[in-house]
């Protein structure tokens, strides 16, 4: 497939799971894992799907998420959330700043393979 | 029919019921019965022997007619009303219930402030589980352990060949994650622990400085040359106080007494009123301390110096009642927001400016009081911080009724007041 992913997340150990299962995947997988300049790098690197952690060092998921979809060509780059917290504000908070899709920690790795795929293939 | 009655309205309420006409009445206590009329229209009026014969002839005691029962007591049972969900409750004749079974009215008020405490109790915990970040990080911690165990377990697990040194790797990772997340539970239980002991106070700290605070009338005189460490014995001692917070909160407030005794000691304060009366300004002028210190102190002694004891309330820039000493005839509420009329409150609008006020009580007994308030900043001067300010009214019980006196209520829902521009929420009483 050959198709881009940007995992935005400060833990390593997930980082590197999440990596392995996306490259066995045939995705190409990079990373990064801090808020601050997040929206720099997804401007520059230009992948096929985001997948972004709320908690994040600098700055939240949400900050992240209203920049790029104000930020030209971003509006419609599909965006995988990630929380830690599954209650029904965080949500519809992450619908508000423009999430396509939103899952809890923790989740499974097949589900991730799953959004990852939808969103991008369809 | 309101509170706001008089005795004579309540001469007619009671006739009324009694089924007897006026003229009937008027002939057994031997008057006229246009005399009556205007007894009952409240424009003549009544006490003494008549006032017992009326009450003989309509069969209640003649306290009942002159001054109902007990206000706060109604206003109790009216708060009641007003919270709880039964309908129909005959709010109109709270007067009357109270009256025939004081016991069973008192028990309502008694039960009513407690389920009031109960929910603040429900609430403050509510909160503690909601807001508390330590608990909010641990909960975050443990679940992005989970996560990382979850997902590296799964490529484990799954079968397939997966090369040597990436297995390694995920082994060591998940020993690594297992690790973290023992330690990150250990500690929640270890934090839950902490806090069921703190939740053990089923009241408020500031209702236990209160309650202590009253039962010494705001008075610590005795403590003046005690040490630190000794207050602080004295005040672990006080039944009323049953948690650290507690005390810690009566800590301050009695430091700040002991302060106020020792600017103005008891003996200066006697003499400055002899000479000068209950006049709260000049008495601070002349003792060269600020106005809240001598509200303070006149508040605790005025029931040796003047001639009735008087009442002191304090808040901060909220508006949160925070310390009060309770006097007869001015109710103050205890959870609800307090009457914005208040000068208490117009203090905070010009800080530092003593304030002098006439007030009349709405309500059966509109009773008056002359109320002195100033808003006081409190901690270290700061360049360009604002200050925060606290604001004291001392409350002096007035002999007479003042005619012109400012009509302010205790708190809305019992305020029978009918045009207040301040009104926040509807009367149970109109």
């Amino acid at each position: 497939m050959g198709k881009s992913v940007l995992l935005i997340e400060d833990e390593p150990n997930i980082i590197e799971a999440i990596s392995f299962i996306l490259s066995r995947d045939g995705w190409s997988v990079a990373t990064h894992s801090n808020g601050h300049d997040a929206v720099g790098v997804v401007v520059e690197s230009r992948p096929d799907i985001v997948i972004l952690d709320v908690m994040l060092p600098g700055k939240t998921g949400y900050e992240i998420l209203r920049e790029l979809r104000e930020a030209e060509g971003l509006a419609d780059l599909p965006v995988l959330m990630l929380t830690a917290k599954g209650q029904v504000k965080d949500r519809e908070m992450a619908e508000r700043a423009g999430a396509s899709r939103f899952m809890t920690k923790p989740f499974s790795n097949a589900e991730v393979l799953e959004a990852v795929r939808d969103l991008v293939i369809g | 029919m309101g509170r706001d009655t008089l005795t004579g309205s309540r001469i007619r309420e009671r006739r009324a019921m009694a089924g007897m006409r006026q003229a009937e009445l008027a002939k057994a206590v031997g008057i006229s019965a246009s005399y009556l009329n205007l007894i009952e229209h409240n424009r003549r009026r009544i006490g003494g022997k008549l006032l017992v014969d009326i009450a003989t002839e309509l069969g209640v005691e003649a306290s009942l007619l002159s001054e109902g029962a007990e206000a706060a007591l109604i206003a109790a049972l009216g708060e009641a009303a007003a919270d709880g969900t039964q309908a129909g409750v005959e709010v109109d004749r709270a007067d009357e219930f109270a009256g025939r079974f004081p016991g069973w009215a008192a028990l309502i008020a008694q039960q009513h402030s407690r389920i009031e405490n109960l929910e603040r109790t429900a609430v403050t915990l509510t909160d503690r589980l909601t807001h508390d970040p330590h608990l909010a990080t641990s909960m975050h911690e443990m679940l992005t352990m989970v996560t990382a165990i979850r997902s590296t377990a799964g490529i484990l697990a799954e079968p397939g060949e997966i090369e040597p040194e990436w297995q390694t790797r995920f082994h060591r990772n998940l020993n690594e994650d297992s690790q973290r997340l023992a330690d990150s539970s250990q500690q929640l239980v270890a934090y839950l622990d902490r806090a069921g002991d703190a939740a053990a106070s089923l009241t408020l700290p500031t209702e236990e400085v209160d309650a202590m605070l009253s039962t010494h009338g705001f008075r610590f005189d005795d403590l003046v040359d005690a040490n630190a460490a000794d207050v602080r014995k004295f005040v672990q001692n006080q039944p009323e106080l049953t948690s650290e917070p507690s005390q810690d909160m009566a800590m301050t407030v009695i430091r700040q007494l002991l302060d106020d005794a020792r600017r103005l000691p008891a003996a200066r304060l006697v003499a400055l009123v002899a000479e000068l009366g209950a006049a709260p300004v000049e008495i601070a002028n002349t003792a060269g301390v600020p106005l809240a210190v001598v509200l303070r102190r006149l508040a605790a002694f005025s029931d040796e110096v003047l001639p009735a004891a008087c009442g002191l309330v304090m808040c901060d820039g909220a508006g949160t009642l925070m310390l009060r000493k309770a006097v007869d005839g001015f109710p103050m509420p205890r959870f609800s927001a307090a009457c914005p009329k208040w000068p208490l409150f117009q203090a905070l609008a010009r800080p530092m400016q003593p304030l002098r006020q006439i007030l009349s009580v709405t309500g059966r007994d509109a009773r008056s009081f002359e109320c002195y308030a100033v808003a006081d900043p409190i901690g270290p001067m700061r360049v360009d911080a604002p200050p925060l300010y606290h604001s004291y009214m001392l409350i002096i019980p007035q002999e007479a009724r003042a005619n012109d006196g400012y009509e302010v209520g205790s708190t809305c829902r019992v305020c029978p007041s009918q045009a207040c521009e301040g009104r926040r929420e509807p009367s149970l009483l109109a």
